[in-house]
């Protein structure tokens, strides 16, 4: 990387850093505020749980919660302890926020990764197919199973995948993310835990990978109508190189774009596919946390989204840079 | 391998011959080992019945209570192995059980369960209603605590069993916030299984505790729960085999049928007397319309609960057409009977009231809200049946947080379907919704309905505090015929506890408490 580049590089990351904390101190207070609104709070819905309730005990569940104080002390409150970068307390599962995130975080992460990964994978390959039979027969199936996969919603995918695999077939488990108590160890951890997540990521991606496969097609059809490459089959290269290095290189650029702005919206899939396998995930976590009233939760899944946002972002603009070098990171 | 198993049966053998004192019963000697994998629907915020009472099917595994009870309610020994009460129904007198310790080593002494008590009564749903009486507990020594009362409390002795009253460590809880649910290291108690881990929103793993007091229990070596929220992934995880047990309805009533041949599950549907279940509807009797009894016996007479037992609840529910469910055999009042399904005799009533069929076919309108906890079916059963009679009834699908603002706080419905379940006792589950000073606008599963008769309110007072039980029973029939005679709410069914069970397992669900049994006495057959 040359000086130049590398300066590029430090003042778009303090240009993102600089834009995001007033974007996300939005966020937290709109959050916040938008919150209030919903009928109900965290004492009504623990009473309920129960099936039982006292004056008394609401009273005391309030003050726990301190839903007790008015709004603009514990909006204060909120952002007085984000300052110390706490994300505050769960008096419900009676720990720490942050903490509670961080358990979540990353089997969420691994499996949008993993998802992500398939969808592009899958996508892009599917997509260049289709391209390249455009009009003949492998297009036209390829069209109708990817449309298939676009429409049909995620958690009907998630069901059928799991009575075949898991109860008709039995190679793969129904839900979860590990053998529990299996107590392994090593490569077996790992592979066990490779097997849970195989349902679920292909659940989540196949949405994913109709769009990808359909944006690739049209990519690549546009790209190899193009004069250089024609100048480059006219050279002699091989049709593969031809495709892979001229046309498909190019013609990634719009599905980096839409993969980056998906990051966060695979975030809110997850909720389905998460509460379909029984996956711990943060999707789950904040999915509950509005159920339950429980907002400080709530509010650090959501800002840890945000965050999650702008990063995404921030690397596919450095990401398109690299695919095209005329593109210039402002 | 032959030869192990050879002496394994001689000396079950030997143990059969020298104490079984009732062959019949012992004619399996269970054994030992295996995991059961049980799942809940929701995760609770805390496993422990201590403050939060949707834990009942978990906190019986960690923690015991001082009794725990048959089918038919009697008092069985659990951490007391003999009791007293004094002739006034005032003084509890519990012998405690000698050698028994805490999952941390600690014996576990009177001073426990005086804590515990008190406890309860200051932080328990329905603790600080059932033990409101107690003005302290004596420990004249550590193995006998005495429960005393300002009034007596008959209900108290139903109360005791480790799906509602655990008996926690004194030395661990002391200091702790009343109102905060117990985490992890909170969960030390003397039940058969020790908490080992919980991955919150996923699993939580308990051993068998080897010092466990009722040796050779437990026979499982582990108890895996569960949290799976989602009912079709239920469903799958118990025919891929990933699942053993399960209560309340697991899975979707409509796919009961099919678990019916299952080789693999049975499906188990009984009525458990400690969790009295019940559906009814309230009437909002500040709505104008309702005021008018008329009006509501007329909606009685519209709702054909034999049809809701058949369509919405698959037959897995008994019509229960009293304010106190069926499932409280003690106390139900077989006299008090449902009102005749009967559409034209409900139209007839709706006109005598003033309310003829404007142009359309419909009276008036009402708003109809369900317990998000029911199955939305109902509501929609419900709906039917009134438009059918011309009242034109409005649904509306709330989820739970937003539902109890709407009935209990802003009091904005006509009528909502609600499951007050009448727990063990009628003083403790019913008398909530009925009693007129339990009229409070806030307060989730008061009074809704605003109903008030000062005669109700005598009755149920009175039988709070009665200590002959005839005499208690005779006032709960009362309380049944006036208030169904006034019509407050519509007593629907008491709906069935369908357990979803691997046939190999034995013993889940032996007393009243269901599947709050803390499954010491569960074991896998061949």
């Amino acid at each position: 990387m040359s000086m130049f580049e590398s300066r590029r590089l430090l003042r778009v990351l303090r240009r993102t850093v600089v834009q995001a904390v007033p974007t996300v101190l939005g966020i937290v207070v709109l959050n916040f505020l938008l919150l209030q609104l919903a009928p109900g709070d965290a004492a009504d819905v623990m009473a309920g749980e129960s099936g039982a309730a006292t004056e008394e005990g609401m009273a005391m569940l309030r003050r726990q919660f301190g839903i007790d104080l008015p709004l603009l002390q514990q909006l204060m409150a909120y952002l007085g302890n984000l300052a110390r970068l706490s994300l505050g307390f769960s008096p419900r599962y009676g720990m720490p926020v942050g903490e509670l995130i961080s358990q979540r975080l990353p089997s969420t992460l691994m499996l949008m990764g993993l998802a992500l990964v398939i969808a592009l994978a899958v996508g892009i390959a599917l997509g260049t197919a289709m391209a390249m039979t455009a009009g003949r027969w492998p297009d036209r199936v390829i069209s109708v199973i990817s449309l298939i996969f676009y429409s049909v919603p995620g958690f009907w995918i998630g069901l059928m995948l799991i009575v075949l695999f898991s109860v008709k077939l039995g190679w793969l488990p129904s839900g979860g993310q590990e053998t529990i108590g299996g107590g392994l160890a090593g490569f077996d951890m790992v592979a066990d835990r490779l097997k849970h997540m195989i349902l679920p990521a292909t659940s989540l991606a196949l949405f994913y990978v109709a769009i990808y496969s359909r944006l690739t097609r049209a990519a690549v059809l546009e790209v190899a109508s193009q004069d250089y490459v024609r100048t480059a089959s006219a050279k002699g290269l091989s049709p593969l190189s031809v495709t892979v290095r001229h046309i498909l290189r190019n013609a990634l650029l719009p599905v980096t774009t839409l993969a980056g702005i998906h990051l966060g919206g695979i975030l809110g899939g997850a909720v389905v596919v998460e509460t379909v396998y029984s996956w711990p995930g943060l999707g789950r976590l904040a999915f509950e946390s509005v159920m339950r009233r429980d907002f400080n939760v709530l509010l650090g899944v959501l800002l840890l989204s945000s965050l999650l946002v702008i990063l995404a972002n921030t690397l596919i603009d450095l990401l398109q840079a690299w695919l095209d070098p005329r593109i210039e990171v402002r | 391998m032959s030869l192990v198993r050879s002496t394994i049966a001689a000396a079950a053998a030997l143990l059969f011959g020298l104490g079984a004192t009732s062959p019949a019963a012992d004619a399996q000697q269970p054994k030992h080992g295996g995991t059961l994998r049980f799942v809940m629907k929701y995760e609770p915020p805390t496993l422990s019945v201590l403050n939060n009472t949707s834990t009942t099917t978990t906190s019986p595994k960690i923690w015991d209570g001082l009794l725990t009870y048959d089918v038919d309610l009697k008092p069985l020994p659990m951490l007391a192995t003999s009791w007293k009460v004094s002739p006034d129904g005032l003084e509890y007198t519990f012998n405690l059980r000698e050698g028994v310790t805490f999952h941390d080593g600690k014996p576990f002494t009177s001073a426990d369960v005086a804590f515990s008590i008190l406890r309860l009564k200051a932080g328990h749903p329905r603790g600080r209603g059932t033990f409101a009486n107690v003005t302290e507990v004596k420990t004249p020594d550590a193995k006998t605590a005495v429960v005393v009362l300002s009034k007596p409390s008959p209900y108290m002795m139903v109360a005791l069993g480790p799906s509602e009253s655990a008996m926690v460590p004194k030395h661990l809880f002391e200091g702790v916030d009343v109102a905060a649910p117990p985490g992890p290291p909170l969960h030390i108690g003397t039940g058969p299984f020790v908490l080992k881990e919980w991955v919150r929103g996923s699993h939580a793993v308990l051993e068998r505790n080897p010092n466990y007091w009722d040796k050779p229990k437990p026979y499982l070596d582990r108890v895996i729960i569960r949290f799976m929220p989602d009912a079709a992934a239920r469903a799958a995880a118990f025919e891929a085999g990933d699942l053993d047990l399960g209560g309340s309805a697991p899975v979707p009533l409509a796919d009961l049928a099919r678990y019916k041949n299952h080789p693999k599950l049975a499906v188990d549907t009984r009525s458990f007397a400690y969790t009295g279940a019940q559906h009814q509807i309230f009437f909002n009797l500040d709505t104008p319309v309702l005021k008018n009894k008329k009006v509501r016996e007329a909606i009685a007479h519209a709702l054909d609960l034999d049809a809701i037992v058949e369509t919405v609840f698959y037959g897995q529910a008994k019509v229960s057409p009293s304010p106190i469910s069926v499932a409280l055999t003690t106390w139900y009042d077989p006299e008090v009977k449902a009102r005749k399904f009967d559409p034209e005799l409900a139209g007839k009533l709706l006109d005598e009231a003033g309310h003829p069929r404007a142009a359309g076919g419909m009276r008036f309108p009402v708003r109809l809200l369900i317990n998000p906890f029911i199955d939305g079916r109902l509501a929609e059963f419900v709906r039917q049946s009134l438009r059918r009679v011309g009242i034109d009834a409005t649904t509306q699908n709330l989820e739970f947080g937003a539902y109890v603002k709407n009935v209990y706080t802003d009091r904005s419905f006509d009528l909502t379907i609600e499951s007050l379940t009448n727990v063990f006792d009628p003083t403790v589950g019913v008398q909530r919704g009925y009693w007129s000073k339990n009229f409070r606008v806030g307060l989730p599963f008061s009074n809704s309905a605003n109903y008030s008769n000062p005669e109700v309110d005598r009755l149920l007072e009175a039988a709070a505090v009665e200590v002959d039980p005839a005499k208690r029973k005779q006032a709960f029939s009362q309380f049944q015929r006036l208030v169904h005679a006034d019509v407050p709410s519509v007593d629907l069914i008491s709906p069935l506890e369908i357990i979803i069970a691997n046939k190999k397992i034995r013993n889940y669900a032996r007393g009243a408490e269901g599947l709050g049994d803390n499954f010491s006495d569960v074991h896998f057959v061949d």
